[in-house]
Parts: structure tokens; sequence; C-alpha cells
């Protein structure tokens, strides 16, 4: 397949954009969740997949490569868009008193990951969960939760500081933690 | 050492931290980073507030549902892209 794209062969640029281009869209949605955007950068990310084709050595697989082509293109999006006003993230925080005691108590939830990953349901819940995190957060978790990216890459990618990434990062999970426990404390999400 | 959230008091004698403090190092407790003396004391405040421990469990709970959930969604095989953006984005390869 390599080699027939560095040789120009048409059909090999057409089994790399259908073979792979459903899989880049749905990674640039899920960072931009704006459908227009994400097709954008998915257009991007192939144009510059396309020019790095001659550096690229073959030493991750093509799709690997790819996906992160397209992280790097939906951050651009995102960091092009005006700055919005966004959603505080304060009251999906856990609340103390003055002497440092949680104003609730909290409880585990009875299934395990696993067990909850097995249902659809429970998995579309912990999407939507996500996406209702406001963006300066979600990035975060994205970057560094799903794209296993490390805090440096991250802060980086960002131009913030690696305290900045881990304090979002935190701030990210305790959101999504609270948006999903009245779901996830009886055990039938 | 790596960059940290912050520091946890020194402690103060027989008290423990609070869970405000176990919360706030949560992140820096799960990345291994607060050092020995610190953890013990997270891990005696986790072994007598059950409301913390259940925090605890339900955080890292999160991280791994958010980790997979989306892991899933995309080996699931998204939908293809649609024929336009499939020449839109084959005109480019042309050009190059």
């Amino acid at each position: 397949m390599l080699a027939a794209l560095r040789e120009g062969d048409g059909r090999a640029y057409e089994r790399l954009v259908t073979g792979h281009g459903g899989r880049m869209l749905a990674v640039a949605r899920r960072m931009l969740r704006n459908d227009e955007e994400a097709r954008d950068a998915v257009q991007e990310a192939f144009l510059l997949a396309f020019r790095g084709l001659p550096r690229f050595a073959g030493r991750s697989r093509l799709g690997t490569w790819l996906h992160r082509i397209t992280v790097n293109a939906a951050l651009m999006k995102l960091r092009s868009r005006r700055a919005r006003p966004e959603e505080s993230i304060e009251p999906l925080l856990p609340n103390f008193l003055e002497d440092g005691h949680a104003t609730r108590s909290y409880v585990e939830w009875p299934e395990s990951a696993e067990q909850l990953l097995q249902r659809a349901e429970v998995r579309r819940l912990v999407r939507t969960a996500i996406d209702r995190l406001p963006p300066t957060y979600r990035t975060v978790l994205l970057l560094r939760d799903i794209e296993e990216l490390d805090t440096g890459e991250v802060a980086e990618l960002l131009s913030v500081s690696e305290n900045a990434v881990k304090i979002r990062l935190h701030r990210a999970r305790q959101a999504l933690r609270e948006l999903l426990d009245p779901h996830l404390q009886q055990g039938e999400a | 050492m790596k960059s940290r959230i912050g520091k946890i008091a020194r402690h103060r004698g027989d008290e423990f931290i609070t869970c405000e403090e176990l919360v706030t190092f949560l992140l820096d407790y799960l990345s291994q980073e607060l050092d020995a003396e610190e953890r013990r004391e997270f891990e005696r405040h986790l072994a007598v507030c059950p409301s913390c421990a259940a925090y605890l469990a339900t955080y890292e709970r999160t991280v791994e549902l958010g980790r997979e959930a989306l892991r899933r969604e995309l080996e699931a095989d998204p939908p293809p892209l649609d024929g336009e953006l499939v020449q839109a984005i084959l005109r480019f390869s042309r050009r190059g």
C-alpha cells in the first residue's frame, strides 16, 4: 500500500481514504463536536498526510499515523475557534465544609467497569457525559485519557503549563464521575 | 519529581488529612507522585473514611469507563465517509 501511494497510484489513495476516513471523521467529531468542522479537519488531515507520505518511515502503522494527524488537525481547529465563554465546571466538583469534610457522602458503584461496559446504554451514557464537559476540560481528558498522550505532550500542544494540564484533567475526571454517579449508583444505568 | 498539583501540608500530630486534601491530591496519588509520608497519610485517611474510599474507587472506574467507551465506539467501525467528502479529499491527492 505504502509503495503504491508513493508512486501516486490513484486507487491506493482511494483505498486509503475509504479505508481510514470513517474512523478519522469519528475521531475529529469526538474532539470538535461539530460536523462541519470535523469534515474540514479530516480533509486537512489527509492533505497533511499526502504531503507527509514521502517522510513517513513506516515505523508506526499507517492507521496510527493518520489517527495522530487527525488529532492534530482537530486541535488546530479548536485553537482557531474564537474564544467562547464556556459553562463553569464548578457545579460538577465536590464541595467541602470549612473543616475540610465533604458536604456529602459518596458510595461505591455496585458493578465493575467491565460489567458496565458490556451494556450499550452505559457506553452511550459515558460518551454523552464526556460531550457535556466544558471544552477546555473535555479536550484535556480526550488527549490524556483517551489518546494517552503524556502530560508534557498535552501541555505543549495546548500551550499551557504541565500543572494546568494536570488540574484540568483532574477536574474533568471529577466532573465526569459526578455526571455518571446518579446513573451508576443503583446499578441500573 | 514530575510536576504535581501541589503539596500536602505536613502531618499535624495524630490528625488525619481532610477529605478535601485527599480529593485534591487524588491525581498525584494515582500517578505515584506523593512521597512515602504523604502516601501513608493518604492511605491512613482512606482506611477510616468509606466515603473517600468510594470516591477514589468511582474516580478510577470513571477513567476506565471513559477510555473504554470511546475506544469501543471506534472499534465498532464507524460509517465510511460519504462520496462527496471522499472526492474532495482525492482532489488534493491529484494536486500533490
